[in-house]
């Protein structure tokens, strides 16, 4: 029972801390790799949740693919340390406070709140199994499905249109 | 938790990693010798009897090498990469069977590390962290030449990825599961690569790509970038990248055989079981011998036309092969008859020789 | 089993400096990892919400989103860099042409 706390302190510790360094890190390289740490303890999280094929999701398509593009427009435009000077001196102090309430707001709704949580369904023998992942997708999410592949197929386009030379033009 | 399974894990494990880090040693030795061999040449055989110690000779040297950190690098992530690179190296091969489970001091042990519901998924995931290590180690070096080999080998790697995971599916839709143990027992009869011979010819040409194997060494290019991402590395540093892509190279031959042929299967496993690790050990040898000798007979590619070829060439036949093999499939359903299975290899054949055609003259030579 | 409400809690919270990270950094790759990191948080409700009942729907969605996070990365990344090659800064500040 302790071991699982343990575990999931740890995990969350890590997560914040991750997430806090990607946003205070002056070069965007660090800041990348905080984010892909970040998403990596996220993907244990989801194994502690019983979703190993969402965890493997995360990792591949994540951490795998659109975190090795920031990483590659990162260094292709030399950008780690720009954006640095902020205008408004009010800015950065209003948002900390901001994102404080936010944090303690949430934290203590939910924990007031908890015992309003529906209890934990048992019968989660296979729940996560890719075959009904799958068969899910195929049966009640066969539009939604659909149109997701649609629409990667509009980004894959307009990501060429975008970033053809000029030349082609 | 039993403390039992906890050792047999453990034990299995550090089991994996000293054989394969024996396996990348001797690895090195193997290539050296072969490829001296196909150049008619000796190759080393002054260390021990046939040169069998020179690995030893080579990481003793490798170790009294000095180490440079150059000076405006990035400290921190210049140490960090080659270890960022190596790891997913050794852990790629967790779910991969080598044997069927045996039976020792009255326990039943499975010669898998973890079986995994989702194992193809896990290889998936853990090769396309693996481009990091690789990236990181070019842009810390502050060197433009590592920068741009670390860029081009990671964009050749993300590329050549879609071909591998749709050549995946291949055996997957076969077995219908993701789990590499049923992958092994659905062989028993055949071997997926007689159902499936362009997936297999398309996943043996992108995970030459995806480990940087010639003829896709092109990180390794040392006419153009002076070496590539590791250029500013030296000592064990270096022997750390080295060391991953002779890693890789044997994960990489072991996936493909548990994948099309038939993992540990052979005449006889089910009766006597440690036969299955032998199987698989030979099998494994023998895609490691064809790597060598690709190494050895083919140039390397300019990098334009290596990822023309990923693109338009790999990725269109692996498309029309995971179609036509999920046809296949299909109608051994719809008619309750695995004969129909024999419709994938026709279909997948003509299709890749149609492919072959209309792309004759955009690889090999022309403008595009 | 940690109870739910822990991971809802680490959500909330992963959100909230998500949110930070958009308000203080004039970085547009930043920002951009800042919503990045939002949508996670948000997935890790969705699974941990699955989780508690026991149902496979909250993980469909968060393979949807996964798909539309990358549609969107690309897409998204590809613009900045159109953003970098005429303006040479990706400064959010600076891109104020539409200002009156």
């Amino acid at each position: 029972m302790s071991v699982d706390y343990v575990l999931f302190g740890g995990l969350a510790l890590v997560t914040i801390l991750s997430a806090l360094g990607m946003l205070f890190s002056r070069n965007a390289v660090y800041s990348a790799l905080y984010l892909i740490f970040n998403f990596s303890t996220i993907a244990v999280l989801y194994l502690m949740l019983s979703a190993p094929f969402i965890a493997l999701a995360q990792i591949t398509v994540y951490a795998g693919a659109i975190m090795v593009l920031f990483l590659f427009v990162i260094m292709l435009l030399g950008a780690e340390q720009r954006g640095q000077a902020v205008r408004t001196w009010w800015m950065q102090p209003l948002a900390l406070g901001l994102a404080g309430i936010l944090i303690f707001e949430a934290i203590y709704l939910i924990f007031t709140h908890r015992t309003s949580f529906p209890p934990l369904r048992q019968a989660v023998g296979d729940l996560g199994n890719p075959l009904q992942i799958g068969e899910q997708l195929f049966s009640n999410y066969l539009l939604a499905f659909e149109a997701v592949a649609l629409l990667l197929l509009v980004a894959v386009i307009g990501a060429i249109f975008l970033s053809r030379g000029r030349k082609l033009r | 938790m039993d403390w039992a399974s906890l050792a047999e894990w453990t034990l299995k494990s550090f089991a994996l990693i000293f054989a394969l880090l024996g396996g990348f040693a001797y690895l090195t030795l193997f290539e050296r010798k072969l490829i001296a061999r196909f150049q008619v040449r000796i190759g080393p055989n002054r260390a021990g009897p046939f040169g069998l110690l020179q690995p030893v000779a080579d990481g003793i040297k490798l170790i009294f090498k000095e180490e440079l950190i150059p000076a405006q690098a990035d400290k921190i992530i210049f140490i960090l990469a080659p270890i960022i690179t190596v790891v997913p190296a050794l852990v790629i091969m967790a779910v991969v069977p080598f044997g069927p489970p045996i039976q020792l001091f009255g326990r039943t042990i499975s010669l898998q590390i973890i079986d995994l519901n989702v194992g193809v998924l896990y290889i998936m995931a853990i090769a396309s962290v693996s481009v990091y290590g690789i990236v990181l180690a070019g842009w810390s070096s502050n060197n433009k030449y590592a920068t741009l080999g670390g860029i081009r080998s990671s964009a050749q790697m993300i590329s050549y990825e879609l071909a591998l995971g749709l050549a995946f599916t291949g055996p997957v839709l076969l077995t219908s599961s993701l789990s590499l143990a049923e992958i092994v027992e659905a062989q028993r009869h055949i071997w997926f690569v007689l159902y499936q011979p362009v997936g297999a010819f398309i996943f043996w040409i992108s995970t030459l790509a995806e480990v940087n194997r010639a003829p896709f060494d092109m990180p390794e290019a040392e006419q153009e970038l002076t070496a590539g991402y590791h250029t500013e590395y030296s000592g064990m540093k270096f022997a750390l990248f080295f060391m991953a892509e002779y890693i890789k190279m044997i994960a990489v031959s072991a996936i493909a055989v548990t994948l099309f042929f038939g993992g540990y299967r052979g005449p006889f496993v089910d009766q006597v079981p440690l036969l299955g690790p032998i199987y698989f050990l030979l099998k494994v040898v023998g895609f490691l011998f064809l790597m060598v000798w690709v190494r050895a007979t083919l140039p390397r590619i300019r990098y334009d036309r290596l990822m023309a070829f990923g693109w338009k060439v790999l990725f269109s036949l692996a498309l029309g092969n995971a179609m036509l093999t999920a046809l296949g499939v299909l109608l051994a359903d719809m008619f309750q008859n695995s004969l129909w299975l024999w419709s994938i290899p026709v279909t997948t054949i003509a299709f890749f020789l149609l492919v072959a055609y209309l792309m004759r003259g955009s690889i090999a030579g022309g403008n595009r | 089993m940690v109870p739910i409400y822990y991971y809802i809690a680490l959500s909330a919270v992963l959100f909230a400096l998500g949110a930070l990270g958009v308000l203080i950094r004039r970085n547009a790759i930043i920002i951009f990892m800042a919503i990045e990191l939002m949508l996670n948080a948000a997935n890790l409700a969705l699974v941990a919400f699955a989780r508690l009942h026991g149902e496979l729907s909250g993980q469909v969605f968060v393979f949807f989103v996964m798909a539309v996070a990358a549609a969107e990365v690309a897409v998204g990344l590809a613009l900045i860099v159109k953003i970098f090659e005429t303006k040479q800064s990706i400064d959010i500040d600076q891109l104020n042409l539409m200002k009156g």
